[in-house]
């Protein structure tokens, strides 16, 4: 299964990531209407953590075993048959046991909106059955972020 | 706090922000290295300190919405024809601080560019043009010590075997390389991105004085390794895996003037592949200690030879100053196998910006008396001569090229290539595009894997356009167009200038 590839050496805390990834899950598809309208900042699925000189987006690992699936109570996490663990927003009750149950810290609670749900990476799936890349992988300007096979699952493949 | 002195309130850039635009997203202070931007989290406001804004434009460029401008800020000291703003801030700033100003990149004083007033040939009617896409052009050249004849063999069977012995000569598929830039200077992976493209490209790249750090060493097969006063980083492995050996003798940035790495930066790494202490300042003095002659520099020339089994070329690079075509005739004598000639125009990481402004000649003019002074003396077979030092475009090095030179070296714009706005704070070490800086948190900014390939899309565009050119006059081989000035005009040139460049004037 193709994820999103981290390259730490390259990350440069440019917050780009964060924004694709907010405007792309918004209604509008505009960064600025996104967080200025729609009330989306901080929602974002790719956080960058910065400790300098080391920088990195983190965001969901899409886990052949989701310990965050493991962990919800309502069935809202699923995994879907390409491999994608998709949270769906509408089903979620908000009992942040994916927050806690994720070593990632790949789910996010959403307590900035009127209803109080998890949210979560979903590798921006309508835009790869579009065949496009992730909005992340799109936006980062050095190659920090690539949609790839990871290493572990090419050297399982070729076993 | 509010209050400032006086002069520093006339800083050169206003940093513009569209707030509505704004989203907040941090990125503009991360990304600014000069401590000119940062959020104040109570307001939630991004404040800038213009007056620690260098003008790099990186915040511009990553800002995901278009929010910054950086402009230039209309409220500058009063200014008349002899008292330019940039002379009155020196003053202030030295009035402050009654240091050298120190500077980067290179001259950016008015003074004539002579590429801008030549014009090119072109076959029209009684002799043919060539289309690169259709015909076969050559961009291939040989640098090195060219023979005053060839002697051939034959064998009983009929065999014909070469019976002269050729020097050592650098083969490239295109006469542009990649000019000498430290690791120190700048960082490793904008040098590793030189050395990848320079293979790619099947040209040459050049260390610098800072020595060859042990990950290029893969690449130095089409490296060129410097030689210079601090004999940095030179050992027998070091000479041993290059291409080629270049002795430093001066640079076009600062003519006479040595080069200096602050301790500072000089981090474990850079030690190590310089060959000194870790925080001790990497210092070349101006002159080699060693060379006060002709002579003296034969010595070193054939020195080289010896430690490389006369299987290397050996080049020799100097300033463009006012008696560089004696210098260069000397250098012929001495044994070089190449002359690389550094125009005034030349770009460096750290000079003192009086003598960057002040020092030096043209490279047009230099070249073109280096090569009309070897003719004389007859002995330009016995060298190449390579140009550096303000070579813009790929139509700077075909005129460069029809001025007498053999090949170019680009470095400069290199560094355009991969993002450089030319701020001229290479010296501060904090070089927010990840150019000139190793600073591990913004050496990350160069992806070798980008920048090696935007490196490689410069120097093709530039060698498709040369072979248009090329097939516009007519010639299909760049060898054929090396001092050929009669494939040159000049516009707007006194007759002692044109003298001095060989051309004639266009109209003639």
């Amino acid at each position: 299964m193709k994820k999103v590839i981290i390259i730490e050496d390259y990350c440069i805390a440019c917050y780009n990531c964060e924004v694709a990834c907010v405007a792309t899950h918004s209604r509008s598809q505009d960064p600025v209407k996104s967080y200025k309208r729609e009330g989306l900042r901080g929602k974002t699925n790719a956080v960058v953590e910065v400790e300098s000189p080391l920088a990195f987006s983190s965001m969901c690992r899409h886990c052949k075993h989701p310990w965050c699936m493991d962990a919800c109570i309502s069935g809202a996490i699923q995994r879907l048959d390409n491999g994608i663990v998709y949270l769906d927003e509408e089903r979620c009750v908000g009992c942040w046991g994916c927050v806690v149950g994720c070593p990632y810290g790949a789910a996010h609670p959403n307590l900035a909106g009127k209803d109080k749900h998890a949210f979560k990476c979903d590798l921006c799936i309508k835009r790869l059955d579009a065949g496009l890349n992730p909005a992340c992988v799109e936006a980062c300007p050095n190659n920090a972020l690539l949609y790839d096979e990871t290493i572990e699952e090419r050297e399982e493949v070729h076993k | 706090m509010l209050y400032k002195k006086p002069q520093i309130q006339y800083y050169p850039y206003i940093v513009q922000r569209d707030d509505y635009k704004c989203v907040r997203c941090l990125g503009c202070v991360e990304q600014c290295s000069y401590d000119a931007t940062f959020y104040d989290e109570e307001l939630d406001v991004i404040w800038n300190k213009h007056e620690a804004c260098v003008g790099c434009k990186r915040c511009e460029a990553m800002c995901p919405t278009d929010a910054i401008k950086i402009v230039p800020n209309p409220s500058r000291p009063i200014e008349h024809a002899s008292w330019k703003w940039d002379l009155v801030m020196d003053a202030y700033l030295q009035a402050n601080t009654g240091g050298i100003i120190i500077t980067g990149i290179g001259n950016d004083k008015p003074y004539r560019i002579y590429f801008d007033h030549l014009v090119i040939d072109a076959c029209q009617v009684t002799n043919p043009s060539i289309d690169p896409l259709r015909e076969p052009m050559e961009l291939r050249t040989f640098l090195g010590k060219k023979g005053e004849k060839i002697e051939l063999t034959e064998s009983e069977s009929g065999k014909i075997a070469l019976k002269t012995r050729l020097a050592p000569q650098l083969e490239l598929e295109t006469p542009i390389m990649f000019s000498a830039m430290s690791y120190g200077s700048i960082n490793l992976n904008f040098q590793e991105s030189m050395a990848r493209a320079a293979v790619e490209l099947g040209t040459y790249w050049n260390t610098g004085e800072g020595g060859l750090h042990k990950k290029l060493y893969p690449y130095a097969g089409r490296g060129i390794v410097q030689v210079a006063s601090g004999r940095f980083g030179v050992s027998r492995d070091y000479l041993k895996a290059a291409a080629a050996v270049e002795i430093k003798i001066g640079q076009g940035a600062k003519p006479g003037i040595g080069g200096h790495l602050p301790g500072e930066k000089v981090n474990a790494e850079i030690a190590e592949t310089r060959m000194i202490p870790p925080g001790s300042d990497a210092i070349s003095p101006a002159p080699h200690h060693d060379i006060y002659s002709i002579e003296d520099l034969k010595q070193l020339v054939y020195a080289i030879k010896e430690a490389t089994r006369y299987e290397k070329p050996v080049f020799v690079k100097i300033a463009a100053v006012h008696n560089v075509a004696a210098i260069a005739s000397g250098i012929a004598r001495a044994g070089a196998d190449v002359i690389v000639v550094d125009g005034f125009r030349g770009g460096t990481g750290a000079t003192p910006k009086s003598v960057r402004d002040h020092v030096g000649i043209p490279i047009e003019v230099a070249i073109a008396a280096v090569d009309r002074r070897l003719r004389q003396e007859g002995i330009r077979n016995e060298v190449s001569i390579v140009a550096t030092g303000g070579i813009r475009s790929s139509a700077d090095v075909i005129k460069i090229i029809a001025l007498g030179a053999d090949a170019a070296y680009i470095a400069t714009v290199a560094m355009l290539a991969i993002g450089c706005t030319l701020c001229q704070t290479c010296n501060t070490g904090r070089c927010a595009w990840g150019i000139t800086t190793n600073d591990p948190r913004l050496a990350r900014r160069q992806n070798p894997d980008i920048a090696s390939e935007q490196l490689y899309n410069l120097v093709r565009g530039w060698s498709h356009e040369m072979k248009e050119m090329l097939g516009a006059m007519g010639i299909n081989s760049i060898e054929s167009l090396k001092g050929n000035r009669l494939r040159l005009r000049s516009i707007g040139l006194t007759e002692k200038e044109n003298e001095i460049l060989g051309v004639l004037p266009a109209g003639e």
